[in-house]
């Protein structure tokens, strides 16, 4: 008994500090396979930092796990809505952007953006844009519009998002008004709009990660989708083609902020800085496939990718589109209306 | 790595909880030589009060409370209408409800009559099917039950998930039943995102649920029995009603249970198959907790749901009083 007491008691005090105290380290937490592996490799050898690389699924549990442990993360990388949130609730830090010295290769377009107007707290990551990805064997006509989405022309053909951001986001700019609408008569509009297209059965499915692969296989003739996705198709079945419709849409932007609790300041500074450099962008731009908003990496990408309408959207195109906002207590209005819609 | 799925003092205090508690049991164990039998069922008292009671006390407190811990009922209201919250918030930031255009307000009961209705279905296909066929793997003459019984077994070893992935790839527009019809010159059907692919889905998920219980009540009868029922003057009919029917009415009442209480909680499979066109119960309460992110809702649904399980366990002990089926879960 005293031996196995003695023995426990040398497990519990050798795994209670297993952190090697001299070992500089860095504490990313991110979405799973949203970085070239490569790249972190490459940080650790150049600067000796160590990276700890933990993944989080939802924004949601990433500020819950945010809130329960203060210290453990350093570099994170919200959706753009939450980075609002977290600067109200003072979980990250203004950014010594003296010390990001690729910071001038951000693309001006994507700085000062509504969730972070004085651009203190955030360095963009990648980003993209909303829209409809079509088949152009399976309509009639260029898709430029939200209404296609909407006309009984294409029942049975039209994959809408199982997001309810995303889906009374095209209702809502389909019919002229914001994506972040509080107003209740534009938001039962909205979601008349889509209970009829649901009971007219122009509505084939609502789902996320299934659509990208149905569409690669014409299973829809449209489908609502983030551009990354919809390059992931264009990829593999070059009869598809991707709008930002003409009413207008979302564009979003994944960035980097730092904890205000963060340990390792320093070293989060200087992983930052090395993620902006415009070859390193350029690796997780390949990997990744979304818009980079670095243009140093454009410029070493090229022609093919400058040429990318998706990928790489006119200032025309991005200036019609608007962010996403925490719409604060109005979320449980935006949750209902959705349960009205999945309901009907 | 830091284990992120719970606070890492929680882990130490739970690891520590356990070796004393695993010290104390052999302390105990030595000193009583004569072991006693609520002695060993210990470690399992220990094990429910943690993961299943605590859990039922964490959801009923969320359930009656709101998003800022007060005690309410307006979680159990939002069930009989969907827009009661709703209507309360617009009324507190100064809107009038009516502004919303008076939206369907029965959205989580209809889920929830649905999901019942689904789930009834279910129980009925599956009973007709598995009866049958738990009855020529148990029959003695048929050399190739036990292979069945094997077959039977072997989908389970895989996640539901993959099974049920598996499913769409053959029902899709494009998929391999289509692409069959279409080989032989048929029209092409649309087999999937409807409720007749989730009900297929799930029939095919719980099927085995039915037939093992009844497989089990009906290999262990006694031939003797229906050699003496044949010997009596009853034909084969007779004796399968009046004898082995219902001698095996247990392993039918288990396998009624097996079956209803998953596909009542249904989730995912609608998503998957029905295309998220038609929700479930479970799936409402999924998007509660995960989507909208409103854990009082999701607790008082859930609650709701634990409380219908409860009853319908009731009612099959009532059918099956002895609990012979090894309904008692």
């Amino acid at each position: 008994m005293k031996k196995l007491a003695f023995i426990l008691s040398i497990v519990l005090l050798v795994s209670l500090f297993p952190v090697a105290l001299a070992q500089e380290e860095v504490n990313v937490y991110n979405w799973e396979d949203y970085i070239d592996e490569q790249v972190l490799e490459m940080f650790e050898q150049e600067t000796g930092i160590k990276v700890n690389y933990i993944n989080f699924t939802t924004n949601e549990d990433m500020m819950v796990q945010l809130r329960a442990n203060p210290g453990a993360f350093d570099v994170i990388f919200p959706s753009d809505y939450c980075v609002e949130r977290m600067i109200a609730e003072n979980l990250i830090q203004p950014i010594d952007m003296s010390k990001i010295t690729n910071h001038s290769e951000i693309d001006p377009r994507l700085l000062n953006p509504d969730y972070d107007p004085t651009n203190e707290y955030s360095v963009p990551y990648m980003w993209g844009t909303v829209g409809i990805l079509y088949n152009s064997t399976m309509v009639e006509e260029d898709i430029t519009s939200w209404a296609s989405m909407f006309d009984s022309k294409y029942a049975g053909q039209v994959f809408m998002m199982d997001s309810y951001r995303d889906t009374l986001g095209a209702a809502l700019k389909y019919l002229g008004y914001s994506l972040n609408t509080r107003v209740p008569a534009e938001l039962s509009a909205a979601r008349d709009l889509l209970i009829k297209q649901k009971q007219d059965g122009i509505v084939k499915a609502y789902q996320v990660d299934e659509t990208k692969d149905k569409m690669v296989l014409g299973e829809a003739a449209m489908a609502l989708m983030w551009s990354g996705d919809a390059q992931y198709a264009i990829d593999r079945n070059a009869d598809l083609k991707f709008v930002v419709p003409s009413e207008g849409s979302n564009i979003w932007v994944d960035p980097m902020v730092i904890s205000s609790t963060a340990q390792n300041g320093e070293n989060a500074h200087t992983l930052i800085d090395f993620l902006t450099r415009p070859e390193i962008a350029k690796m997780n731009c390949d990997y990744i496939r979304y818009s980079s908003p670095n243009l140093g990496a454009i410029a070493l990408m090229g022609d093919e990718y400058m040429q990318n309408v998706v990928l790489n959207p006119s200032e025309e195109i991005t200036n019609r589109c608007e962010y996403f906002h925490d719409v604060g207590d109005f979320i449980n209005v935006y949750n209902t209306l959705w349960g009205q819609i999945k309901g009907s | 790595m830091l284990d992120l799925k719970m606070p890492v003092w929680g882990t130490w205090l739970m690891a520590l909880g356990f070796i004393a508690f695993i010290a104390l049991l052999v302390l105990y164990i030595r000193r009583h030589k004569g072991m006693s039998r609520s002695l060993f069922a210990s470690p399992y008292t220990l094990w429910m009060i943690i993961f299943t009671v605590l859990p039922i006390i964490l959801i009923a407190y969320y359930a009656f409370t709101d998003a800022n811990g007060k005690f309410t009922f307006d979680n159990f209201v939002t069930f009989w209408d969907s827009n009661h919250t709703m209507n309360k918030q617009l009324i507190e930031m100064g809107f009038d409800p009516a502004e919303m255009g008076g939206g369907r307000g029965t959205v989580n009961l209809d889920t929830l009559v649905y999901s019942l209705w689904m789930a009834f279905l279910c129980t009925l296909i599956c009973l007709l099917l598995g009866y049958p066929a738990a009855a020529i793997m148990a029959d003695r003459q048929f050399k190739l039950g036990a292979t069945l019984v094997v077959l039977f077994i072997i989908p389970m070893w895989m996640n539901f998930i993959l099974r049920t992935i598996a499913w769409m790839t053959l029902l899709e527009d494009n998929g391999l039943i289509n692409k069959l019809l279409i080989w032989l010159g048929f029209e092409r059907v649309q087999l999937m995102y409807n409720s007749n692919a989730v009900q297929l889905g799930m029939v095919y998920n719980f099927l085995p649920f039915m037939v093992f219980p009844i497989y089990n009540a009906l290999a262990k009868q006694d031939v003797k029995l229906f050699e003496a029922s044949m010997d009596l003057g009853a034909n084969r009919w007779l004796t399968f009603w009046k004898v082995t029917f219902p001698l095996s009415l247990p392993g039918v009442v288990s396998g009624i249970t097996m079956v209803f209480m998953p596909a009542v909680t249904t989730f995912f499979i609608p998503r998957m198959l029905g295309g998220g066109n038609t929700e479930m119960f479970g799936d409402l309460i999924e998007r509660t907790f995960l989507t909208a992110n409103n854990w009082n809702l999701g607790s008082a649904l859930s609650l709701i749901m634990m409380v219908l399980i409860l009853l319908s366990l009731g009612l099959l002990r009532k059918v099956d009083p002895d609990g012979e089926g090894g309904s008692m879960l």
